[in-house]
């Protein structure tokens, strides 16, 4: 079942002169239960089509149906009600608060969501189990390493449920060992969870994860 | 949700001790400033008030002359005019004639130069005097203007120092005099001048002996009760008028002063000055508001990927437009608590500096606490709503 659908989408930035078409007449069917890789050079389009597909940033043109649900069509708060129930973010530098624990990092998508503190504090526990750090929720990130940060940063993205993960280059920071044990977190999580995961990449063996690989080039899909 | 907002902005508060200690310096001494000047002025409105209200405050004090000019042509009044006022004005309790002397005193081996003041025992009721010790004067000695004498305790402390004066004759010019009694202290006037520097006689001994005419420099009447001091004005002075025989054309040649106006003239000066300085202190509360605004700018660019973070996982512009805004409202409170307790020392310092009484006013502690929280508030939305209204994606880029 299609779970997001573009459909002819383009997204130019700037105006006049500087006009810079990032995307021109994207066409890309994603399925639900699929690990999608993004790749191709910088500028190709795919940050922005990741961006489009998180509900951060809005088409020129085109249609993007989230399950169906035309985007365009949501207003700034609906589409962080979106994102905050359906949606995980992991990006390349962790992006985690500093001076917060583990624990509180995980925690954060549920506060605003509102949920109760005892909930929410047993659900990031659960969270930070599954990617194996439980026992580091009371560090904080200054005090952890890149690979135990980016498994803080996934612990974050998957406390809330979402039906997608959208991974921005997540091993980009990372060496290769480490990166092979998030790459199989992230499998795992696909596989077991049957969560969604659109990722971005310029590395062929993270890619070689996934279930479909997608090349972008010059604001299109190279077929 | 607040109470995370909350948390969020002690955690930044203290993330920046000083920076945050240094941006609140300028709420505290707003609100310091503003409380301190309102405390004191008031002090020194309520004892200029006091001092006047020891006077009496149904007091009507007659003297002649007109209200502008010196009044030295026009005719002094005569004991007849005190008569007619204390037989024919209603609802008074007294009438005391003043006729003063300045005149040096003598006793043993010193001598003290001060204000020889004539009039009889209504003296004590109109002035609200009383005795420290001895009595007043009989109705003999009122009659026969005999030299019978009360000293005020400035004058009894320079001559007889810590004796007993009763029974003692003092030398006041060609005549001695008995002393009957000494004045209870009631210490200096609004006017700065020492109401116990003065010596009481008979009227009609300080006009045979000491004036040599039978002049009355003014007369005070204390009226029995507050609602009657505009009745008695006004039949005051239509009797003078009577008895002077001014034509309808003519101005009052003598003022019929009240108390409660004199009170009202001079404590309405303090409270317009107290106001000005008030809001001369309120402009620093404004300037420390400004300098809250600066900084909160200052955090909101800090702390832009922060905000990117948080507006990415779901937070929404009210969260963050929360979360600075309660920052800004936290800091200025801090700095409004902070300037209530450096305010309280002040005052206290100061009113005994100037030597007023510390009036501790609830309502304008509150007041200047709550301004400097609303200037938190008023200050702290134009970064806030920055920082709300932040692109997730540029937030998140920015390093």
């Amino acid at each position: 079942m299609a779970l997001i659908q573009f459909k002819n989408i383009t997204k130019t930035y700037g105006t006049g002169d500087n006009a810079f078409p990032a995307l021109k007449g994207l066409h890309l069917t994603i399925d639900e239960g699929e690990f999608l890789a993004l790749m191709g050079p910088s500028g190709s389009g795919k940050s922005t089509t990741m961006n489009i597909a998180a509900c951060l940033d809005t088409v020129t043109s085109g249609n993007y149906l989230f399950q169906n649900i035309s985007v365009e069509n949501l207003d700034t708060h609906q589409r962080t009600l979106l994102r905050r129930n359906f949606l995980g973010f992991i990006f390349q530098g962790f992006n985690l608060l500093p001076r917060s624990s583990a624990l509180e990092n995980v925690e954060l998508p549920l506060i605003y969501r509102g949920d109760k503190i005892k909930e929410r504090r047993s659900a990031a526990y659960e969270a930070l189990e599954k990617v194996g750090l439980s026992d580091w929720r009371n560090h904080n990130p200054n005090e952890l390493s890149g690979g135990q940060q980016q498994r803080v940063a996934i612990a974050r993205a998957i406390v809330t449920n979402p039906k997608i993960l959208l991974a921005d280059e997540p091993t980009g920071n990372l060496d290769s060992q480490t990166s092979a044990e998030i790459m199989s977190l992230l499998t795992s999580l696909n596989q077991d969870s049957g969560v969604t995961i659109i990722m971005v990449t310029h590395e062929q063996e993270m890619a070689d994860y996934a279930s479909r690989v997608v090349h972008f080039l010059d604001g299109q899909i190279r077929t | 949700m607040f109470w995370n907002s909350l948390i969020l902005a002690l955690n930044a508060i203290r993330r920046n001790l000083l920076r945050s200690f240094l941006t609140v310096l300028g709420i505290i001494i707003g609100v310091a400033a503003v409380i301190t000047m309102v405390t004191i002025g008031r002090g020194a409105t309520q004892s200029v008030s006091d001092q006047i209200s020891a006077m009496g405050t149904n007091q009507l004090i007659i003297r002649p002359g007109q209200r502008r000019g010196s009044g030295s042509n026009t005719p002094k009044f005569r004991q007849k005019d005190v008569d007619l006022i204390q037989n024919q004005v209603s609802g008074i309790a007294g009438v005391a004639p003043y006729s003063t002397i300045t005149a040096n005193v003598i006793a043993q081996a010193k001598n003290y130069t001060t204000l020889i003041t004539g009039t009889t025992n209504d003296f004590f009721t109109v002035g609200n005097w009383e005795l420290q010790s001895g009595r007043k004067f009989q109705q003999a000695e009122l009659k026969s203007g005999k030299a019978s004498c009360i000293l005020g305790t400035t004058v009894k402390n320079n001559l007889f120092g810590n004796e007993n004066p009763e029974g003692r004759r003092v030398r006041i010019k060609q005549f001695t005099c008995e002393v009957i009694g000494v004045l209870k202290s009631k210490g200096q006037s609004t006017w700065g001048t020492d109401q116990d520097d003065t010596v009481v006689m008979p009227l009609k001994t300080v006009h045979r002996r000491l004036l040599g005419s039978l002049d009355i420099a003014r007369i005070a009447v204390k009226v029995e009760d507050t609602n009657k001091i505009t009745g008695a004005q006004r039949e005051i002075t239509e009797l003078l008028r009577d008895s002077r025989r001014l034509p309808d054309n003519m101005e009052n040649d003598f003022r019929v002063l009240d108390m409660r106006q004199i009170i009202k003239t001079l404590t309405g000066t303090t409270k317009v000055l107290t106001m000005l300085l008030g809001a001369v202190a309120a402009v620093s509360l404004l300037v420390g508001g400004i300098g809250i605004m600066n900084i909160m700018l200052v955090s909101v660019t800090e702390r832009t990927k922060e905000i990117g973070i948080r507006l990415a996982i779901g937070a929404l512009e009210k969260h963050v437009l929360m979360q600075f805004l309660i920052e800004a409202v936290v800091l200025s409170s801090i700095g409004g608590v902070l300037g209530l307790i450096l305010a309280t020392g002040l005052s206290v310092f100061g009113a005994n500096l100037m030597g007023v009484p510390f009036l501790f006013d609830l309502r304008i502690n509150i007041l200047a606490f709550l301004f400097a929280a609303s200037i938190g508030i008023l200050f702290g939305f134009v970064p806030a709503r920055r920082a709300a209204r932040l692109n997730p994606i540029d937030a998140l880029r920015h390093e």
